[in-house]
């Protein structure tokens, strides 16, 4: 068999992501259709960059998606031969398979490891923002709210935070060493429990009156909160369906960490600003609790903000997770996660630079796509 | 204005002290002390003779106070032996052993050894900081300039194709992190497969003598990724002044265009960027330990990542005692400058 040319590469590459050509278009069609009834969504379409950002960010969910029917290859095993092999580069052994974009430093298939690193990147980063977001959201509403006390002691220990330089939090919080001392299982018990006590408030507050609905909602919210909380941060979980690895959990916790003092600002600054406003004094006049208020008024009335900072965020996040990866601090030494594989190519650069390129370029457009669609939906947002 | 900095410089204070006992607490757990012993000591220590070593060269003590003594507000500890014989945290590192200081702390100018370079960290510090000092003065000089250009042109007619397109790139710098930026340089720039072998793909020469050649790609990719950041801000501060009164009453004065911009725009727009541009240098921290690692360029986050892959804990102290007063200084630097720049803002 022969070496594919650069062409032949380009249309199997191009063939290969057919599920996902076929997922975008009808999603981009059927959403286009519904533009007019899909509120802030819908209205992205007005935009030409919300529009790219759009596509780039689905593009990438759906290869997440259907990375078994992508990848050609499975991303860990190491087939003898094809070490360090130029793109196009036919699998010895194997009648009509490629390795489309060469092969790695252990003989891996690069582009098999791309596709199934987008699905760690898309598990890991947006995760790991939602958490930052109900810790930030849960801390931020009270503090710019009550303000007082209770916001002087929480907004310098979000600026001791912030002025941390990053890297250097992540160098001293993952790493091996550190598991040992529980550190990170300290923190995982602090931080996972935010989103439990963000969810019983906003029920909590919402029906303090119909007794029926406030039980239901949180008795849901307190097994479903407890049983993911004890098997994410404790791992013991009795059905063993929430699982973290630990090193993962480390990983995890650091990046909450970092994130959740910038959201409390940004939260702070918004409900510091929305409380002056005409319908939080209504509230305020029918009786309505502070929480609430703070919950139903304040919070749905910040989510423009809110949901752009959401967007750039997760692209932040995915850039940190590179930077841990570029460290070698990243989630396992096999995973083909993305700033993994291109610190591994790194290092043989100038000889082979084909392994380290399709995972810089795959980071880069999703990084793109969001934040595209972070500039598409503020500009959208603020045109009403 | 005095009472502003007295109490800005005080929070200054509590947070640079918070931030080191974090710090050190973080460096001194229990794994990292082992390791250190071990490494000191023998490999094949036993847990007995490793709890022993950590007795005896003051390990042991609470943290607070081993804090205080490395920042050198608690006497140095002393310790004498069955046979008499006195060692102490001071006496292993004063010059004359037998007239010791009682204080030896970072307060009086001792930063410890290094386990790694052998060599004392005050020098190691000094030296390291000269050459990433030289790598980002370069940085700021090409990201700054670049940054507010693009930011005043693209600010200056706002929506126009210009300021569509420059957005757009700015997007494109802020997406692209360091180590994807400079992976891709290097393969286009120094690799066989880009062909063009204008630069060279690593800086380690450039400790020595700096050229052309081996310094470009290093800031350039490091000023790449914060221009983006700086000239949106840059544009967004520069389209808000453009829809002010005195600029339309400048226009209907029949000044041109361009007088408008660089007569009474420009000094009204340029005051975000500062303060983003001063709060950004912190930003560039990890930037610099990326590109440092990446280009092979001994500085001070090449040493950052030397000092935590071998665990030297009294380096890794003092690289984070500089970049935490980096941080914290920039920020009042920027505080201070945008209340003096900015004539609406009066601090009573």
């Amino acid at each position: 068999m022969d070496r594919l040319t650069a062409l032949e590469i380009f249309t199997r590459i191009l063939t290969q992501f057919t599920p996902v050509w076929i997922g975008l278009l009808l999603i981009l069609v059927v959403s286009f259709v519904f533009r007019r009834k899909l509120g802030l969504y819908g209205k992205l379409f007005g935009s030409s960059i919300g529009t790219v950002g759009l596509i780039l960010v689905l593009f990438w969910i759906l290869t997440a998606l259907l990375a078994d029917m992508i990848a050609t290859m499975d991303p860990l095993t190491q087939i003898s031969g094809m070490k360090n092999k130029k793109p196009g580069w036919p699998v010895s052994g194997m009648e009509g398979q490629w390795y489309l974009l060469g092969g790695d430093n252990l003989a891996r298939d690069v582009f098999s490891r791309m596709v199934y690193g987008s699905q760690i990147v898309l598990a890991i980063a947006p995760a790991a923002t939602i958490f930052a977001f109900m810790v930030g959201i849960t801390l931020g509403l009270p503090a710019g709210y009550y303000g007082g006390k209770f916001d002087t002691m929480l907004s310098f220990l979000a600026n001791l935070v912030l002025a941390f330089p990053v890297i250097l939090l992540f160098f001293l919080l993952v790493t091996p060493e550190i598991r040992e001392t529980g550190v990170p299982l300290v923190m995982a018990g602090v931080l996972f429990l935010f989103p439990i006590l963000f969810f019983m408030m906003l029920f909590y507050s919402r029906f303090k009156e119909q007794t029926t609905k406030l039980y239901i909602t949180l008795g849901i919210t307190l097994v479903l909160g407890l049983w993911a909380y004890s098997g994410l941060a404790f791992n013991k979980d009795p059905l063993g369906v929430f699982y973290m690895d630990p090193n993962l959990l480390n990983i995890f916790v650091s990046v909450v960490f970092v994130n959740s003092p910038t959201v409390f600002r940004i939260v702070r600054g918004l409900a510091i600003d929305i409380k002056t406003r005409d319908y939080v004094a209504a509230a305020q006049t029918r009786g309505e609790s502070p929480w609430y208020i703070m919950l139903w008024e304040v919070l749905p009335n910040a989510r423009g903000p809110l949901i752009v900072d959401f967007c750039l965020r997760i692209g932040y996040t995915t850039i940190l997770l590179g930077t841990l990866g570029f460290f070698g601090l990243g989630v396992t030494p096999e995973s083909p996660d993305w700033g993994m594989t291109i610190n591994e190519g790194r290092k043989l650069l100038a000889v082979y630079p084909h392994p380290a390129l399709p995972p810089t370029i795959a980071l880069m457009t999703l990084v793109l796509g969001l934040n595209l669609l972070a500039d598409g939906l503020r500009e959208e947002s603020l045109r009403d | 204005m005095g009472s502003f900095l007295l109490k800005r410089s005080g929070v200054m204070l509590l947070t640079a002290l918070c931030l080191t006992y974090i710090v050190f607490f973080l460096t001194n757990l229990e794994p990292n002390l082992e390791k250190l012993t071990k490494s000191e000591g023998n490999m094949r220590m036993s847990d007995v003779q490793v709890q022993s070593w950590l007795e005896k060269n003051g390990y042991r003590q609470p943290l607070i106070k081993r804090y205080g003594e490395w920042l050198g507000v608690a006497p140095g500890w002393t310790r004498t032996d069955e046979e008499g014989k006195v060692t102490g945290r001071c006496i292993k590192r004063a010059e004359d052993p037998d007239n010791p200081p009682r204080y030896c702390g970072l307060l009086q100018g001792d930063w410890g050894f290094s386990l790694v370079f052998k060599n004392d960290i005050k020098e190691i510090i000094t030296e390291k900081l000269a050459l990433t000092g030289k790598l980002m003065l370069c940085v700021l000089a090409v990201m700054v300039p670049a940054a507010l250009l693009i930011g005043v042109i693209a600010g200056m007619r706002e929506g126009s194709k210009t300021d569509r397109s420059l957005s757009a790139f700015s997007i494109l710098t802020t997406s692209t992190p360091e180590y994807v930026s400079g992976v891709i340089f290097i393969v286009v720039f120094a690799s066989k497969l880009g062909g063009l072998r204008w630069f060279k793909g690593t800086a380690a020469t450039a400790m020595e003598n700096i050229t052309f050649e081996n310094f470009t790609l290093p800031v350039i990719t490091l000023a790449l990724y914060g221009v983006g950041y700086i000239a949106r801000m840059t544009r967004a501060s520069m389209a808000e002044v453009m829809t002010e009164q005195y600029i339309r009453t400048a226009r209907l004065k029949g000044l041109s265009f361009s007088a408008v911009v660089m007569k009474h725009a420009l000094r009204n727009a340029l005051i975000a960027p500062f303060t983003v541009i001063m709060l950004q240098i912190p930003w560039l921290l990890t930037g610099v330990v990326i590109v440092e690692t990446l280009f092979n360029y001994k500085g001070f986050g090449w040493t950052l990542v030397a000092a935590v892959g071998n665990n030297d804990i009294e380096l890794l102290l003092a690289c984070s005692v500089v970049a935490v007063f980096v941080v914290l200084i920039t920020q009042l630097i920027s505080d201070i400058g945008y209340v003096f720049l900015n004539p609406r803002i009066r601090v009573n």
